[in-house]
């Protein structure tokens, strides 16, 4: 009873006119109780105490008698009480004879016999191995049913592409906007931001560490390299699944508990084609714009921590900068961002609708959208840095 | 709980609620007896709902009083809203069961708050209140999710009575039930008033409902009660939205097929 206390502390307003009391009084083997008072939930821990007193009195006894003539008031919780006693004994074998039963409560008495009469079979406990076991099972075909998800929203995907390419006007124009602003232009200010601190912050370390060998000038290399090639991309992708992919499956996994998405199905119109394509598009649209506008951002970062705290001029390093990087550095960050944008795009489209009717499992597919798209983001960078590597990029 | 039959179970007098410039409950005055049920009416937007939440406390007042039980609202309202709690239960128009939990676990859940109960009895004291509802044990497995609608407001109706409360509020307890469900949901409330001697303030629109189970009805109009009274005499009344409201060609067809 951990939690006694604090239902104490509030309880006296609750408790009602009269205390309840059972009385006992045994005539041979025939048990008789009296219940009097006040049988209601407000009392319900002295009722199960006076149970509990005279539970082995009740389990000697041979017939029972119930005396209801001096019970003030009776609720469910008092009527349930008296039936289980009645039941244990009938169970046993024994007559349960109940007397001066007011008016007023026989129906609730007559009702609370009908119930609880065939309890459901309670699962018995499993295994823990088993359990265990179990568990992986599902979790492998889960992770099975998460890939036939991805392909075949992939597949609904390219199938709206066709039409979208045969019929150029049945893309959904204004959707597509409204999408490119709220991921893309509004998405701007944040992502400039945190990839600035990030390109200051590789900058601030390279300078400390490559102090020790005066090879400070080598973290123009360093920075411009790995933001162009990596941090770029890798931030703003993640930025963007947490921004903008949590907000797709939310909103998909809501419309899709009020039927909104079913209502458009009835309506003839495939929701890949109204409601996700455009929002793909759009994510694909603008991940490559955002990643360019941060790696920018980091390398003007990188660039005012060398002049400030390593001493090095703007145009020395813009001018390393350019002896540095190539093109192809660049290139291999901005190719990667429209196919990072498609994974989490596909991800957080088909979490949402994967939501079923509970706000929990809004809740749920939203935060397993989030994960699985950086992990898979992740994934698809290493992917590309093999890829890169074998073709000399 | 005192039963004394002269103190009304709700006396609200003077009552004012309003949203902004708009007026939507003026100076009503209404008493609803212990142990009847009673019907409210009124325009679709006319306030029905507006007054129950205004009595249970969940939407503020402007002025006038509103006592539960002998109480004023406004005084229990703070601190020990919490026992009121357990004095009144409340069916909400779409069920408003927690989805996360149960159909069982949504009847412990007042129990498990409010009470100091094994958890073998809270089990059984639920289940009895499944079946007495009207659904069976293994219905108590179920996530609200996976439940019809006439299934939801069951489970609601036995969560709001998980505590034995006093008064039972009912937002449009029928509403969205096919006329088989919401007869046998009539039949429901009418039993448990009966054997657990409710006090029932039921929000409705269903003129069977209000027919068959009701003892009183009371007619919202313009933010004040403009009828009240039993249903022969609310047919009586001479007020046109009253009127209009049980002489309209829908009420009338009902009335013919029910006499």
């Amino acid at each position: 009873m951990y939690f006694a206390k604090r239902v104490n502390c509030s309880y006296p307003a609750i408790v009602l006119s009269s205390a309840p009391l059972l009385g006992e009084a045994t005539n041979g083997a025939v048990l008789k109780l009296t219940p009097s008072g006040s049988w209601t939930v407000g009392n319900a821990t002295a009722l199960e105490n006076l149970f509990n007193v005279v539970a082995p009195a009740i389990q000697k006894s041979k017939g029972l008698k119930i005396d209801m003539a001096d019970v003030g008031e009776l609720d469910t919780l008092g009527a349930w009480l008296l039936e289980k006693v009645k039941r244990s004994m009938r169970t046993r074998g024994y007559a349960v004879a109940v007397v001066g039963v007011a008016d007023r409560y026989a129906g609730l008495i007559e009702d609370i016999s009908l119930v609880n009469l065939n309890t459901p079979a309670t699962r018995s406990e499993q295994n823990l191995l088993l359990a265990r076991l179990e568990t992986i099972g599902h979790s492998t075909f889960g992770a099975i049913e998460d890939v036939s998800v991805f392909v075949q929203m992939l597949g609904a995907l390219g199938i709206a592409v066709f039409g979208v390419l045969r019929q150029p006007r049945s893309l959904r124009f204004t959707s597509l906007i409204y999408h490119l602003y709220q991921v893309g232009w509004l998405a701007i200010p944040i992502m400039a931001l945190v990839t600035f601190l990030i390109g200051a912050i590789i900058a601030q370390q390279g300078i400390f560490h490559f102090r020790q060998f005066g090879a400070e000038s080598y973290v123009v290399d360093l920075v411009g390299i790995l933001v162009l090639r990596e941090i770029g991309v890798l931030i703003v992708a993640i930025m963007v699944a947490g921004r903008s992919g949590s907000a797709y499956t939310a909103e998909l996994g809501s419309m899709k508990m009020r039927e909104e998405i079913d209502a458009l199905s009835t309506m003839g119109l495939d929701p890949v084609d109204v409601l996700v394509l455009p929002r793909i598009i759009a994510l694909v649209c603008a991940l490559p714009v955002l990643t360019f506008i941060g790696s920018m951002s980091a390398l003007y970062g990188g660039g005012l921590m060398a002049w400030f705290y390593g001493g090095m001029s703007p145009s020395i390093f813009i001018a390393r900068l350019h002896e540095a990087v190539s093109l192809a550095d660049f290139e291999v960050g901005i190719i990667k961002a429209p196919f990072i944008a498609l994974v989490i795009g596909i991800i957080a489209c088909s979490e949402g609708l994967r939501v079923k009717g509970s706000a929990e499992s809004l809740g749920k597919q939203t935060t397993i959208s989030v994960v699985k798209s950086i992990f898979l983001v992740i994934v698809l960078d290493g992917a590309f840095a093999v890829f890169f590597a074998s073709i000399g990029m | 709980m005192d039963r004394s039959p002269d103190q009304p179970a709700i006396r609200v007098s003077g009552l004012v609620v309003g949203f902004g410039q708009q007026i939507v409950i003026d100076h009503l005055s209404l008493y609803v007896r212990k142990g009847e049920i009673l019907g409210l009416v009124g325009a679709s937007g006319g306030g029905k709902t507006v007054l129950m939440r205004t009595i249970i406390g969940l939407l503020p007042k402007r002025s006038g009083k509103i006592e539960v039980m002998g109480d004023d609202v406004e005084s229990i309202h703070d601190r020990s809203l919490y026992n009121t709690a357990t004095r009144w239960g409340i069916l909400f128009q779409e069920g408003a069961l927690f989805s996360s939990l149960t159909s069982l676990q949504n009847i412990e859940f007042p129990m498990r708050e409010k009470l100091v109960l094994t958890e073998s009895l809270m089990k059984e004291i639920a289940t009895a209140k499944l079946e007495m509802v009207g659904l069976t044990p293994a219905d108590g497995n179920k996530f609200p999710s996976e439940l019809s609608g006439g299934m939801t407001k069951r489970v609601a109706l036995a969560r709001a009575l998980a505590l034995d409360p006093a008064i039972v509020f009912l937002d449009e307890p029928t509403s969205g039930l096919d006329p088989i469900a919401a007869g046998e949901f009539d039949e429901l409330i009418k039993t448990l008033q009966a054997t657990l001697g409710l006090t029932v303030f039921m929000v409705t629109h269903d003129l069977a409902s209000l027919n068959t189970v009701c003892d009183r009805v009371a007619a919202l109009a313009d933010g004040k009660i403009v009828a009240i009274g039993t249903m022969s005499d609310l047919l009586r009344s001479q007020h046109p939205w009253v009127k209009a409201y049980f002489h309209g060609k829908r009420s009338l067809m009902l009335q013919r097929e029910a006499s």
